[in-house]
Formats: C-alpha cells, sequence, structure tokens
C-alpha cells in the first residue's frame, strides 16, 4: 500500500454527530466509523458471479452425477 | 448465489491445446519443486478457492495483509498466500519470465509468471499473523522454517495432482453448480479437521434449521501431530451422513489446505473461501482454527467485527453439551443446570475412549461413527 490513508472532508456538524454516535462504542475514531460504513456500502455493491456457459455447466453436472452429489 | 470474494470468481486451469502448449514450454522452463501444502496453494488459487487472488501475493498486498488484514485493493485477506524459496534459487529467476512449478516428483503442475522477488521478516510475519513468537506454536514454527525470499506472480494451472480423496474434490464452480442444483439459496459451511461428535451434529443442524443446505468442508492437508488422520475424518464424516442426514439438505466436499492455527485471522480466511464455494453462512464455534490456549475461546467470533464488508455471513455458536436433567444437548445460553448434570463432549476424552476401543456413549458419540473409527489401526497424525 503505498499511501494508507488520506483526508477527506465531511461537514463539522456531520463530524461531531458521528462522534456522538461512537462515544460507548468499540470504534475508537471518526475514521474508523466511516471507513466500516463505506466498507458496508461496498460489500452490498459486489459484482455478480459469472455465469458460466452452457457447456461448462453441464460438464460440471456430468461430474456431480458420476460422483453421486446430484441424480 | 453469493458473489465470489472480491466479486469474481478465479479460473486459471489450462486445458485443451492452451495445456499442451504448456506442456511442451514447460520442458525449457526453470523448474521450482513444491511441498504438498504450497502445491495445494496452487491448486486453490487456479480453481478460485482463493478468489480473488490469481497468484502469490506481491509485496503491496503481503504488506496489506499483515499490517491491515486487506490486499493492496482493500479487499478483506488475512492469511498470507506466499511462495518462499531459497536466496540462492531465487538469484537464477528472472522477473517477467515464466517457471514451471512442479510437484516433488516432479511431475508438471503450474506455470507461474514470475512478476516480483522480495524479502520479508518471518518474525514479523509470526507475529502478525498467529499473535505469539512461541515457538510451540505450529504456526509461529512453520514460519520460522520459511525460506528468505518470496516469489510473487500468477499461477495457470496444468494438471492438479491425483489425490486420494478425488471423489470428494469439488472446486467453487462445482459446488456453485451443486447448490443451485439442489435449489438452495442459502448455503452454511462448516469447517472441520475433526471427526464429527454430538455437539458437531446439533451445531450443524441447529445452522441448518435456518438454512437451505449444509455444507460441510473438512480441511485434508497438513495437520499437527496426534490430529485425526484425513481418511478418518472423511470415513467418520461419510457415515453420520448416510445415518443422520437428509440427502438433500447435507452435502461434503473436501478443502486441500493446511491448517495454520491462527485462530481470528484463520477463522476468516475460512469464511472467505467457503463465500467462494457459494456458503451464505459459516459456522464459527469456540476458538475456531486455534490451537492450545493461544487465542480467548471467542477471540474468532469478534474479529468479524472488522469486517463488515465480507458477505459471508458468519454463525456464533457457544460450547454446546449435554444436560442430563435437560436430556438434551445444550448450551449456557438455554440450560439452567449446574455443571454437575453436564457431559462435556470433550474431544481428548473420546479419543481415549476408542483408543482403548471403548465406543463413547450415545450422549457424545453416534456409534456408527464410533466404530468407523475404530475400524482404524492408527486414526491418528503421529
Amino acid at each position: 500500500m503505498d499511501k494508507e490513508f488520506t483526508t477527506v472532508s465531511i461537514p463539522t456538524s456531520l463530524y461531531k454527530k458521528i462522534e456522538e454516535k461512537i462515544k460507548g462504542t468499540e470504534i475508537t475514531s471518526v475514521a474508523s466509523y466511516i471507513g466500516k460504513v463505506l466498507r458496508e456500502h461496498f460489500a452490498k455493491e459486489e459484482a455478480s458471479p459469472e455465469v458460466f456457459s452452457r457447456e461448462e455447466e453441464e460438464k460440471v453436472k456430468e461430474r456431480l452425477k458420476a460422483l453421486g452429489y446430484i441424480d | 448465489m453469493i458473489a465470489p470474494h472480491g466479486g469474481r470468481l478465479i479460473e486459471r486451469v489450462l486445458a485443451g491445446d492452451k495445456k499442451k502448449e504448456a506442456l511442451e514450454r514447460a520442458k525449457s522452463l526453470p523448474i521450482i519443486r513444491l511441498d504438498e501444502d504450497a502445491v495445494s496453494d496452487v491448486e486453490n488459487i487456479a480453481t478460485g478457492v482463493y478468489s480473488p487472488l490469481a497468484g502469490f501475493l506481491g509485496r503491496k498486498d503481503f504488506r496489506g495483509v499483515l499490517d491491515h488484514m486487506r490486499l493492496a485493493d482493500d479487499v478483506a485477506w488475512t492469511v498470507p498466500i506466499v511462495l518462499d524459496v531459497e536466496e540462492v534459487e531465487a538469484a537464477k529467476l528472472k522477473e517477467g519470465r515464466d517457471i514451471l512449478l512442479a510437484a516433488q516428483t516432479g511431475e508438471p503442475l503450474a506455470l507461474f509468471h514470475l512478476e516480483e522477488k522480495y524479502t520479508f521478516d518471518r518474525e514479523e510475519m509470526a507475529e502478525k499473523v498467529y499473535r505469539t513468537l512461541d515457538a510451540a506454536h505450529p504456526g509461529v514454527a512453520r514460519t520460522r522454517q520459511m525460506k528468505p525470499v518470496l516469489l510473487a506472480g500468477r499461477v495457470d494451472l496444468i494438471q492438479a495432482p491425483a489425490t486420494s480423496f478425488a471423489k470428494w474434490h469439488l472446486s467453487p464452480k462445482e459446488t456453485r453448480v451443486l447448490f443451485r442444483e439442489k435449489g438452495w439459496k442459502t448455503v452454511v459451511g462448516f469447517q472441520t479437521r475433526n471427526t464429527p461428535h454430538i455437539g458437531h451434529e446439533y451445531v450443524q443442524k441447529t445452522a441448518l434449521t435456518f438454512t437451505d443446505g449444509l455444507f460441510i468442508n473438512p480441511v485434508i492437508g497438513r495437520k499437527k501431530k496426534g490430529d485425526y488422520k484425513d481418511e478418518v475424518i472423511l470415513s467418520s464424516y461419510e457415515e453420520l451422513l448416510k445415518n443422520y442426514y437428509l440427502k438433500d439438505r447435507a452435502v461434503m466436499a473436501i478443502l486441500k489446505m493446511e491448517m495454520r492455527y491462527a485462530g481470528p485471522r484463520e477463522a476468516i480466511h475460512h469464511a472467505i473461501l467457503r463465500k467462494n464455494f457459494g456458503c451464505t453462512h459459516i459456522i464459527i464455534g469456540r476458538d475456531h482454527a486455534g490451537v492450545g490456549a493461544y487465542y480467548k475461546p471467542y477471540a474468532a467470533q469478534d474479529i468479524f467485527e472488522e469486517f463488515p464488508d465480507l458477505g459471508i455471513v458468519p454463525l456464533f455458536f457457544r460450547s454446546f453439551y449435554f444436560c442430563k436433567k435437560c436430556g438434551s444437548v445444550v448450551n449456557e445460553k438455554i440450560c439452567p443446570h449446574p455443571p454437575a448434570d453436564q457431559i462435556q463432549f470433550s474431544g481428548t476424552k473420546i479419543r481415549d475412549m476408542l483408543v482403548k476401543g471403548e465406543v463413547p456413549p450415545v450422549e457424545m458419540m453416534r456409534p456408527e461413527v464410533a466404530r468407523v473409527i475404530m475400524r482404524f489401526k492408527e486414526p491418528f497424525n503421529e
């Protein structure tokens, strides 16, 4: 990681609101809270899995049948 | 279906003409012979078990994993997947060139596109990954034996080595098709390196009550002395599945990988791998992937707080025991009775009984499972 942290400006009022919110929790800083929220947000947007081609899928199904996993 | 970790299922397995070409090219390439653990790593990278990794970690990713438990692009990753070689061997290899990775027998395994060579601090790696420098910790001991130079680069699998457990060996692509064919939208993964006792079965079935399917995924590979042998684990689970599970609700497949006993970090690693197999949930019990008393009993559950972006949902379980008064398997959250009424599922106690040729009581282990284990002359790793 070339640069591990960077600075982002947010309204002071929002900063204070977050400070209040994390008081008494395991989250130790506003930066940690924002990092956590953003990671949650990006996780929701994670790309859909690739769709296998029909041929690939049939091949896989044949193996699964041969091994007794599916009928 | 849950997205693979990092959003893309890696598949780097050569087939057809590409495989033929690779085998031909391999004849003129420098060779690195890998031990069994590294061979498994190559296979896991190429078949997508380690998605989004497409190869062995480069320096930036390695630093990110040690310092922040994340790859350089912020994707969660907690256990370094690296290829270590001696200095003299590294000196002969040039970045930008291809190398043949082979099994100890010399059998071609994979093309390795060498991108970077770098050194590392074994003590730092041991301390960060295992949170201890005690030489008695198997992971620390193993790290101290690592060679001094790490090689980074993508791999393309030519041919996976034969495994004695081929019928249980499925890739993430295959499990994903399997789960879909079964009609499972939610699947809970169960990591194991043990034969099943009643406590394991209870945890699995409790989780299965709330999901569509159960994926039992024993780790096959190097383990510590005294652990059950791979064939014993698989045979005992086969028996359990046959007698006590619905065929349409539970399946088993192996994961070829060394156990590192890294406790909390390894719990996240295990979750990521099961996500790649298509699991939406993973069971995390007491002292998951721990050894000795190096980690707090529930540290492997607490660490999930640091990974809100993991995607797979951990299901946390407390220790289960049999309560004579309740007449069933319970845990401290649901049973009001004192320890005198409890029968703990002690692995050591069960092991001692099996060694003496005694079938453990039915409250602890299914008799069919016990009998299968007792059929093995030496069921434990030496």
